[in-house]
């Protein structure tokens, strides 16, 4: 008798995916208001890739084709990967040390710190740089804010640590609506209230250059702890029984998940379900195991990301705020796969 | 010496749980550990184990010391059998028995296919390679208990610790259970194991420590501690003890029954 509760094996899973991503990263740079040819895409990319090594291609398309590609697709696509792998892999990452199939990458208040950061800092009308940067600094604040006070928590430390990360995350949720409050309603409060929204729109290449390092340092111990991972699902003292040191594994996956949230959200603003949807879908086509589940979470957010920004972007002529699609298609999906029939053995 | 305890003494804030526990764990026997709820013997074994730190007295494992070694080092030293396992996740019997190599692994790295090749191995000789495909959630008790100690094996430690493995299990399963860490025991592994059952502690084990009170009440073979006496301190319990082929069986029988004193009509 097999075993029959998921669709693919690991390795299927990641060809698959990763296949689907490759695909869809090309036709995201089809589409756009402004169209590009396949033939004339083939060779801008093609020209950027070759100057790396001092070739280059001689110029068959024009300017205004390259500028949508390299200065706005090509950074909103990427953008759209990484945040979309990001999220994921904290959600799954979250999912696997709390083991609770509910844990969100804001869980511990990362998201609402980002939201309140950024809401200061547009309130006091600073640059769209130091907007992220604010989003980024409180929402690592935030976050630790919640450590100290799940330390001087009694009783269970796991559960101390999410009832500190709900109530933190209210209390600046608070400060961002006391703020809103405050906003000038002709310019701010729309601002801050589009950036809440979560958007990969105005995608800058200075933008990926600020997130692109700490999402590295979070997303590579996320993928190179994966086995771990597993083996903490058995429950702590059985981990530790087996040479995992439950608890300093427990913190350093937290820190990696943060760290990619916060990058995340502090770039695109509040993007809901990737990190809730992603992972269980691909725990439904892959199995449990985190050696797949993790880079097949990283693999899938991306995708979902990307095709939901290109929906985001080409559906409507103003681009209906990501957050909200994500929340669209995430919630009656996630009822689709809580409902829908498991194979069973 | 494979394991010895020397003057262990454990609190939990003011309730004192262990006190002045001594005892050696010897390579090549079984050793039961009895006594009634509540006594400490989970205690014991957390202590042993490495999970409770602060105890007074010393533990040696391998002649090492238990206080100064790393979670990783300790895992090579003592696999844990765990009553029962739950596991947050759908894993199949292969996924779980293969977290056994963990402690041979680098903290970045993940399991090689000589990894899974001992899998293999550890699944054959304990009779479930049938079964490791199967979800974990979805075999009986007995195959759950099987699968942890393949998962003993793979971790290729000298000392396994079994936490009353037979205690969900029937009557077949349990007898199963027991002559695997018998035989595992011939093999030249340290076997300690907490139970809840006399006779089947004096039928598998080789030496039986009895904790009272979180103290050792005696500790000794089977033949030494399977006593009307010892029973009485044990369990507040009179007990009749037959001894049946040859004193290679003992079976406890409660007096008020063996005497016929029982109400039932």
């Amino acid at each position: 008798m097999k075993r029959r509760d998921h669709l693919l094996s690991g390795p299927a899973t990641l060809v698959v995916l990763g296949t689907a991503l490759v695909v869809c990263t090309l036709v995201s740079f089809l589409f756009g208001r402004y169209p590009v040819p396949f033939r004339e895409l083939c060779g801008i990319l093609g020209d950027r890739f070759l100057s790396l090594f001092g070739g280059g291609i001689d110029q068959f398309w024009t300017d205004a084709m390259y500028a949508a590609v390299w200065n706005v697709r090509l950074p909103r696509v990427l953008m759209s990967v990484l945040v979309g792998a990001c999220l994921s892999a904290a959600g799954a990452a979250y999912q696997g040390v709390f083991q609770n199939p509910m844990a969100a990458p804001d869980v511990l208040g990362a998201s609402a710190g980002a939201g309140f950061g950024a809401a200061l800092a547009i309130f006091f009308g600073l640059s769209s740089a130091k907007i992220t940067i604010a989003a980024f600094g409180m929402s690592l604040l935030t976050v630790s804010l919640v450590f100290w006070v799940s330390r001087r928590a009694k009783g269970e430390k796991t559960l101390g640590l999410v009832l500190a990360g709900i109530m933190i995350s209210s209390l600046f949720e608070a400060g961002t609506s006391f703020i809103k409050l405050a906003a000038d309603p002709n310019n701010k409060l729309p601002e801050i209230t589009y950036w809440l929204m979560g958007s990969l729109s105005g995608a800058k290449w200075s933008e990926i250059q600020f997130v692109f390092w700490p999402m590295l340092l979070g997303l590579v111990p996320l993928f190179a702890l994966r086995w771990r991972l597993n083996v903490l699902s058995m429950g702590d003292d059985e981990a530790r029984s087996m040479g995992v040191d439950a608890g300093r594994l427990r913190v350093g996956v937290i820190v990696a998940a943060t760290l990619v949230t916060a990058s995340s959200v502090s770039v695109s603003g509040m993007i809901g379900w990737v990190g809730l949807v992603i992972p269980h879908m691909v725990l439904r086509i892959c199995g449990s195991d985190y050696r797949w589940l993790m880079p097949g979470s990283m693999l899938g957010g991306a995708v979902f990301l990307l095709i939901v920004d290109n929906v985001s972007r080409n559906v409507t002529s103003a681009g209906i705020p990501i957050g909200i699609l994500t929340a669209f298609v995430g919630a009656p999906f996630f009822l689709w796969l809580i409902t829908g029939r498991r194979h069973e053995e | 010496m494979s394991v010895e305890v020397k003057d262990l003494s454990f609190s939990y804030g003011e309730r004192e749980v262990l006190r002045h526990v001594s005892f050696t764990a010897e390579a090549g026997k079984f050793l039961a550990i009895l006594g009634p709820n509540g006594v400490g013997k989970s205690t014991l074994f957390r202590c042993v184990l490495g999970l409770l730190r602060g105890y007074t007295g010393s533990i040696a494992v391998e002649g090492r010391d238990a206080a100064k070694l790393s979670t990783r080092e300790m895992a090579k030293l003592i696999a844990y059998i765990p009553q029962s396992s739950h596991p947050a996740f759908n894993y199949s019997v292969r996924d779980i028995v293969l977290m056994g190599t963990t402690s041979g692994l680098g903290a970045f790295s993940t399991p090689r296919r000589e990894d899974e090749r001992r899998v293999e191995d550890a699944l054959e000789k304990t009779g479930i390679a049938h079964l490791a495909d199967r979800c974990f959630h979805r075999i009986s008790g007995g195959e759950r208990q099987l699968a942890l100690i393949a998962r003993a094996l793979v971790q290729r430690a000298p000392v396994l610790m079994l936490d009353e493995p037979t205690a969900s299990l029937d009557f077949g399963n349990q007898l199963l259970v027991l002559n695997r860490a018998r035989e595992l025991a011939r093999e030249g592994y340290t076997v300690i194991q907490t139970t809840h059952n006399p006779e089947h502690s004096y039928m598998f084990a080789d030496r039986i420590l009895a904790l009272a009170g979180g103290e050792v009440l005696t500790e000794g073979t089977p033949r030494e501690v399977l006593t009307w006496d010892t029973m009485r301190a044990l369990y507040g319990v009179d007990v009749e003890i037959s001894s049946l082929f040859g004193d290679r069986v003992r079976v406890c029988t409660p007096e008020s029954v063996a005497r016929g004193e029982d109400t039932r009509a």
